[in-house]
């Protein structure tokens, strides 16, 4: 017989089908989602109708000119170009050793309860912002570099022609430096998890056939890290490639290219950020933009670069660093 | 490869050498590297503490060359920019995030999502700057705290809305199972069970991005631009501690070196707090009782 | 007061793997019914597509008829509130891990929008009690998380909880497999007393406790529902070779 329906069944019976408020939900989930794909696409849609002037008057040859003259209008790439390359070089030549230095000592050699100071440590240079980077570097850095270090390099490496007087401190070597820095950590992190991620058997297999430490490193961590290394230099690159405020500070922004390193210089990312807010003509802003979009196309190919060979090493054995 | 681990003397001590060599250059590098994060501290706050007084944080900069001016404009400000900013990027970036773990999983157009935020925290901020001023600050003919606001917060989205996804990947599967088991909703469960279960892991990840974009500089170059007064007014101009301590930097005045210096202390200490928080939250076991 | 479930020519997939064929049988109302079988026989997919639960895979399929008091649960309703009705109890305790124990049991009456506090409190302290957990708990109800009680205690948790939405029927997938013995037979003596009230599908891997508990037991093998009949029957008497083989231990 069947009996009435408790209060609670019937409140339940009126609550009814769900299906409109789940569906409604997803679809906001998905336009989440689907934003990320927004904003990559709203910024390169920008950046190309606004290049549109700059592209239009100097072509493509825009990248391989020289000139950048605010006052007749005349503009040229090349020198911002030639910074960019020239200071992440600098900077990764200093970086990659200390950072793969850093991360042998973290992964195999450091005592325990060391292990979570110290990468707690790396972990906090990464968080400086580049403001307080670049602050530093001026006010430190720079005088250091200028008493000490430059004129040693100019007596000892001058006749290469890279360090020569005259030497302010501030300049291409000096941005190098604090760039080195900067993109340390990420180096360092990313070169410990793909060494953490080669499995202890390598290690094992190595040193039962006697090798010391160091050769076990080299030829059962660091030879199966290899390509995973390489995909954190290059991210250390990406990064180095768009640093903005560090770069703008000791660089010295001058729109030239000198053969000594210790010239003052300018990267297309410190170009952009010394001049853009004051550009007051079309074309000026449009050329600038131009330096943006090409800015964006090259750290977008080099970072997707770099993940896909991070992903590649560590897939199999996503590694937490402790 | 044998015979270089073949054992005669000579062969012996040199790899005994270059064994001994890689030690002390692997702990010569972490000393390296250490050795300009502690300079920077030690520096921060013999230069940065002095000047940090009661006038530092509620007053406006002082006419230059006199003393006693503050940064309360800048403080202000950035307190403006990152409510805003957090406004917008923490619930797109937590709604993208409950996307690619739970209506997403497996599917293809998830990887390529998680793809793209990947690269896009790699593309340089002063890029994004560029492209919110071309949205906002061109046609609007004018600076403003919403288009500084705007570009920060679609900087939070990637890195909250990977951080998200980790976190709500690690709600058991029993849990989720447990609400739909009730009859509860779809939604309901997805927020009031899966989420909540999550939360604290989420809202560190929140932090890891309020803590990144507070020290950003390069896209309020053009979009926020800077203001020497205290405002809160949307649709103009206003000021941010990492920009007010570029223009210090880069001035000929001592006295806003000083204070630069003290605003840098200020946004470290921020930032240390926040990433010291992160890592409590995580190791001390973020999805405590869910195991 | 419990209601049958009738189930006509049941067919379950999950991708291609066809792992319930033609399973027709009636669960009468207020007995408790054992399904047995050996791992991976497929009990646990049946009773999981009585509530629509097997939905939540996304690659699963199913044909055939389900009929809960008269309402075919597949085309007269939607999965949500074929679960309001038909409450389930997992094979391992999940309560939810940041709710109290009060919280837990009125979870899913308030996740529904339910709201009068009176009302609660009530059903709350009828569900522990028909749940024979009340008065371990009754001084810690807001005190306590509901994951910090021990195995047992949890999992009858979890019962008070699937009772506080009154459902007609209660599905229970191995609830005693990761108890031990005392928490089992705790277990066993609450089957008994909520049989009154409800309709109740116990999956289960030890066939003593079926013969403990169940009126009737199915038998089921390979995804195929091999007898159906009064415990009494399936285990003194069954009429195929198959069951027999299975309850004398030969296999399984």
């Amino acid at each position: 017989m069947p009996q009435e329906p408790s209060a609670i069944r019937t409140f339940l019976q009126s609550r009814g089908n769900s299906g409109a408020a789940d569906a409604t939900f997803r679809w906001m989930m998905v336009l989440c989602a689907l934003s990320i794909f927004a904003i990559v696409a709203l910024i390169a849609t920008e950046l190309v109708m606004h290049s549109q002037l700059s592209l239009h008057k100097f072509g493509l040859r825009f990248f391989v000119r020289s000139a950048w003259d605010p006052v007749n209008n005349n503009f040229g790439a090349l020198p911002f170009i030639y910074g960019t390359i020239a200071s992440s070089l600098v900077a990764l030549a200093l970086a990659v050793p200390l950072a793969v230095g850093v991360a042998i000592f973290l992964t195999e050699m450091c005592p325990k309860a060391l292990r979570g100071p110290l990468s707690f440590t790396t972990e906090l240079l990464a968080a400086i912002p580049s403001v307080v980077y670049g602050l530093w570097a001026i006010f430190v850095l720079v005088p250091l570099l200028r008493n000490y270090v430059d004129p040693l390099l100019i007596r000892a490496l001058g006749w290469t022609g890279l360090f020569t007087a005259p030497d302010f401190g501030i300049g291409l070597f000096a941005a190098g430096v604090i760039l080195a820095i900067m993109i340390l950590p990420i180096i360092s992190s990313l070169t410990r998890e793909v060494m953490s991620a080669v499995p202890h058997t390598q290690r094992e297999a190595v040193l039962a056939l006697g090798a010391t430490r160091w050769e076990m490193i080299r030829m059962g961590v660091l030879r199966n890290a290899r390509i995973g290394i390489v995909g954190s230099v290059i991210l250390g690159l990406g990064r180095a490639l768009g640093e903005t405020m560090a770069v703008a500070m000791v660089i010295g922004s001058s729109p030239t290219i000198s053969k000594s390193l210790l010239a003052p210089a300018a990267t297309m990312a410190s170009v952009i950020a010394n001049e853009f807010a004051e550009a007051a003509d079309d074309t000026y802003r449009s050329a600038l933009i131009e330096i943006g979009l090409a800015l964006f196309l090259v750290t977008i190919v080099v970072n997707m670069l770099a993940r896909l060979l991070v992903w590649a090493v560590t897939r199999g054995a996503p590694a937490r660093v402790s | 490869m044998t015979s270089r681990l073949n054992s005669s003397a000579a062969n012996r001590r040199w790899r005994w050498f270059a064994n001994h060599m890689a030690s002390w250059l692997s702990v010569g590098a972490t000393i390296l590297v250490i050795a300009p994060l502690i300079a920077i501290f030690i520096d921060l706050v013999y230069k940065g503490a002095s000047s940090l007084n009661l006038n530092f944080f509620i007053k406006t900069p002082a006419p230059v060359g006199e003393p006693g001016g503050g940064m309360a404009n800048a403080i202000v400000g950035s307190a403006v920019l990152l409510g805003l900013a957090s406004s917008i990027g923490v619930p797109i970036g937590i709604g993208a995030g409950i996307y690619l773990a739970e209506y997403g999983r497996g599917t293809k157009l998830s990887h390529v999502v998680r793809f793209t935020a990947d690269v896009l925290n790699g593309v340089p901020s002063i890029v994004m700057g560029i492209a919110i001023y071309a949205l906002i600050v061109a046609p609007e003919r004018g600076f403003s705290a919403m288009a500084g606001g705007v570009v920060l917060g679609v900087m939070m989205i990637p890195t909250v809305a990977r951080t998200t996804e980790e976190m709500l990947l690690m709600v058991p599967h029993s849990i989720r199972e447990a609400a739909l088991g009730l009859g509860v909703p779809n939604w309901r469960s997805m927020l009031s069970i899966t989420l909540k279960t999550a939360l604290p892991g989420v809202i560190t990840g929140c932090m890891l991005a309020f803590a990144r974009v507070a020290g950003e500089t390069a896209p309020l170059l053009f979009t926020a631009f800077g203001n020497p007064f205290v405002s809160t007014d949307l649709t103009r101009p206003i000021e941010a501690l990492p920009l007010q301590i570029y223009v210090y930097a880069l001035s000929p005045y001592d006295e806003w070196h000083r204070l630069a210096w003290a605003g840098a202390l200020v946004l470290i200490v921020l930032i240390v707090v926040s990433v010291a928080l992160v890592r409590f939250v995580t190791t001390r076991g973020a999805l405590k009782g869910a195991s | 007061m419990g209601v049958g479930i009738e189930v006509n020519k049941l067919n379950a997939w999950y991708g291609a793997n066809h792992t319930l064929e033609d399973i027709t049988l009636h669960i009468p109302a207020n007995e408790a019914t054992a399904l047995i079988g050996p791992s991976g026989c497929g009990k646990s997919t049946f009773v999981r597509c009585l509530n629509r639960m097997h939905e939540t895979n996304p690659i699963a399929r199913v044909t055939g008829e389900v009929k809960v008091g008269g309402v075919d649960i597949y085309s007269d309703t939607s999965a949500v509130e074929v679960r309001r009705r038909i409450g389930m109890v997992f094979q391992r305790p999940n309560p939810f891990p940041t709710m109290s124990i009060y919280d837990n049991v009125a979870s899913g009456l308030r996740l529904n929008g339910f709201r009068n506090r009176r009302v609660l409190d009530d059903v709350v302290e009828r569900s522990l009690t028909h749940a024979a957990l009340w008065d371990e708990v009754k001084d810690d109800l807001k005190k306590k998380s509901g994951a910090s009680l021990s195995g047992g205690q949890q999992q009858r948790l979890c019962i008070a909880r699937a009772l506080a939405v009154d459902p007609e029927v209660l599905l229970m997938d191995e609830p005693a497999s990761a108890l031990d013995p005392v928490s089992t037979a705790k277990i066993e003596d609450l089957i008994f007393q909520l049989k009154v009230q409800y309709t109740i599908v116990i999956v289960t891997h030890n066939m003593q406790q079926a013969a403990r508990v169940a009126e009737r037991t199915g038998f089921f093998l390979n995804g195929k529902l091999i007898e159906f009949d009064s415990t009494h029957k399936i285990f003194t008497n069954p009429s195929d070779k198959r069951t027999e083989d299975y309850i004398t231990g030969r296999f399984g």
